[in-house]
């Protein structure tokens, strides 16, 4: 009624992030450069000793799962979004296909995991896993064979996917062909079934069984919710990057960030709800192979950190981006975002560092460094795609319908 | 019937887009006590009416709180003070085992919050009301849009209400005694 967009041709360039946009043109080099500096600093960190490769590996697995969390949750959310033929969301599906267009980059970035298995897994250690039985036991999935080749497959359905959906989408940016529309909403259902698979598979392959006693069913779910409230958080930032860079033509409305913000509010919660049910399934079955896991994140140093996660990840932000007013309303959306991307890091780091340090919490130069080098390196390559087509499907069929979305 | 009170103006329009721009007119005119009546939501109506944001998700808020905390001393008390009894050793308040039924009153009481409020602030239930009196208001129920101004609103003038809802569009007005 009041206000609606009249789409009928965006200009492709003028929603492309060019020379003329000054800062923003140069994100890619910013990026690589921040890089550059993380491998500096990893590389101050030292590789003399034992310790300090150990402590690399475990910072470098740290960061790597934080960043490929961010890309797997930006496939959840395109492959969402062509499944249920969103509307609304259409002006922001390109900024998250520009997230998982570079998801075959983690299969290389994967290498020093795969090299480091040795000093990351101990049930890759055969004189451990002899004298052990549950090891023993659970030698038929817990061996490098299969953990070599099942990280294989997942960064092929990953990587081919996130490929496959950005190539349709900005093929579509020149063609206009609405049956990519339709082959892309076909493909997204079974695409959703090898994603949900592949990722609670990673998850119990590359965080679960750095405790190898220890098992929870619902742990790939919770790596999958974290990752969905991190790419929210980067995705909401996004879009407020191009609404600053000024190449979104205009269509990014409030109506958008409203939206964001409620995924955000609302994976918050579906995180807070997975975490406190695994959590209690355990605390109230008191079995002491499943409790090991928690009784090493609760006494000690780890404890402050449990309970940062608790506060900051559900409690602080419920209250926060409950109300439409902070949803609506910019630097409230931004913090919020940047808030959840940091408590986000917390959460992973949590999950993978008590295996090599069950006394004291080391947050040291070499978690920055792999950070910002994983971090510099991915972000390089998704800001890179952003010169190179339009921040905004322009020729998606559904793209009018978008920019008239409003929230009632 | 000159012993009757005048409740107030009722005009009918046509077409949504005709009493969306009434809306708009009626609003930036002043008037406070009126309203507008379709038989299907017609969306951003309230912007065009100018009313105030609902104060209903407040409701719902304090509602949550509440239930969450009634579920909270409902179970100390049970478990705590009036029955303790050790369940496989734990500590008699052992609030984990208490999230899920907080969580659920929560729930409950958000919900008969939403539902309860939501008729208390539209007043009802409400068997009698003065618009029903027009015989063409019944069309309010298929195919026709109506604006009311009570009598009550300070800016109310029976005879220059009626003028100015004819300018803007009514197709019929008519005054409806209380």
């Amino acid at each position: 009624m009041s206000g609606h967009h009249q789409v009928t041709e965006v200009d492709p360039a003028s929603v492309t992030i060019s020379a003329k946009h000054g800062l923003w043109a140069k994100l890619p080099i910013i990026f690589f450069c921040l890089s550059g500096i993380g491998i500096g600093l990893t590389l101050m960190g030292g590789f003399k000793s034992h310790e300090q490769i150990k402590q690399f590996y475990f910072s470098y697995l740290t960061a790597f799962l934080f960043w490929l969390s961010i890309g797997l949750g930006g496939l959840f959310f395109v492959l969402v979004q062509h499944a249920a033929r969103a509307g609304w969301s259409v002006i922001v599906r390109r900024m998250a296909e520009t997230l998982i267009a570079p998801l075959a980059l983690f299969a290389v970035l994967f290498i020093p995991v795969a090299l480091g298995a040795h000093d990351l897994f101990h049930w890759t250690h055969a004189e451990a896993v002899a004298k052990d039985p549950i090891l023993q036991h659970k030698a038929a999935y817990l061996n490098l064979g299969r953990f070599y080749t099942f990280a294989a497959i997942y960064f092929v359905i990953w990587g081919g996917f996130g490929f496959w959906f950005f190539k349709r989408s900005t093929q579509q940016d020149k063609s206009g062909d609405r049956q990519l529309t339709r082959k892309m909403q076909i493909v997204s259902g079974p695409a959703l079934l090898l994603y949900a698979l592949t990722v609670t598979y990673a998850a119990v392959d590359w965080i679960m069984s750095l405790e190898p006693h220890w098992y929870s069913t619902m742990f790939g779910v919770y790596y999958f919710a974290g990752s969905v409230v991190g790419m929210f958080a980067v995705l909401t930032l996004i879009a407020m990057a191009a609404r600053r860079a000024k190449v979104t033509a205009d269509l990014l409305t409030v109506e958008h960030f409203h939206d964001l913000g409620k995924l955000l509010f609302a994976f918050t919660v579906f995180w807070a709800y997975i975490a406190f049910s695994q959590y209690m399934l355990i605390w109230y079955a008191n079995i002491p192979e499943e409790t090991a896991w928690y009784a090493q994140r609760w006494p000690g140093a780890w404890r402050k950190i449990s309970v940062m996660i608790a506060v900051g990840h559900f409690v602080v932000p419920f209250f926060f981006l409950m109300t439409r007013i902070t949803k609506r309303a910019r630097l409230p959306l931004i913090l919020a975002a940047l808030w959840m991307m940091v408590i986000h890091w917390v959460d992973v780091y949590w999950l993978v560092m008590p295996t090599l340090h069950p006394e004291t919490v080391h947050l040291g130069l070499t978690d920055l460094g792999c950070t910002l080098a994983i971090g510099g390196l991915y972000l390089g390559f998704v800001t890179w795609l952003w010169r190179k087509h339009p921040l905004i499907p322009v020729k998606d069929p559904r793209l009018a319908e978008s920019a008239a979305f409003e929230n009632f | 019937m000159a012993s009757e009170k005048l409740y107030g103006a009722l005009a009918e329009f046509d077409t949504t887009a005709s009493l969306f721009s009434a809306c708009e007119q009626i609003r930036d005119a002043g008037f406070k006590k009126w309203d507008s009546h379709t038989p299907f939501p017609v969306h951003n109506l309230d912007k065009a009416m100018g009313l105030p944001a609902s104060i209903l998700p407040w409701l719902v808020f304090v509602m949550g709180l509440t239930g969450a905390g009634a579920g909270l001393l409902l179970q100390w008390w049970t478990s705590a003070v009036n029955y303790p009894l050790v369940i496989s050793g734990k500590p008699l308040f052992s609030w984990q085992a208490f999230v899920p039924i907080c969580f659920e009153l929560m729930v409950l009481f958000c919900a008969l919050g939403a539902v309860f409020g939501m008729f208390h602030l539209n007043r009802l239930p409400q068997l009698y009301h003065s618009l029903f009196r027009s015989e063409r208001f019944a069309r309010v129920t298929d195919d026709k849009f109506f604006i009311s101004i009570e009598a009550v609103d300070p800016k109310f003038d029976k005879l220059d209400t009626v003028e100015l809802l004819k300018k803007v569009g009514a197709t019929h007005v008519e005054l409806v005694e209380e």
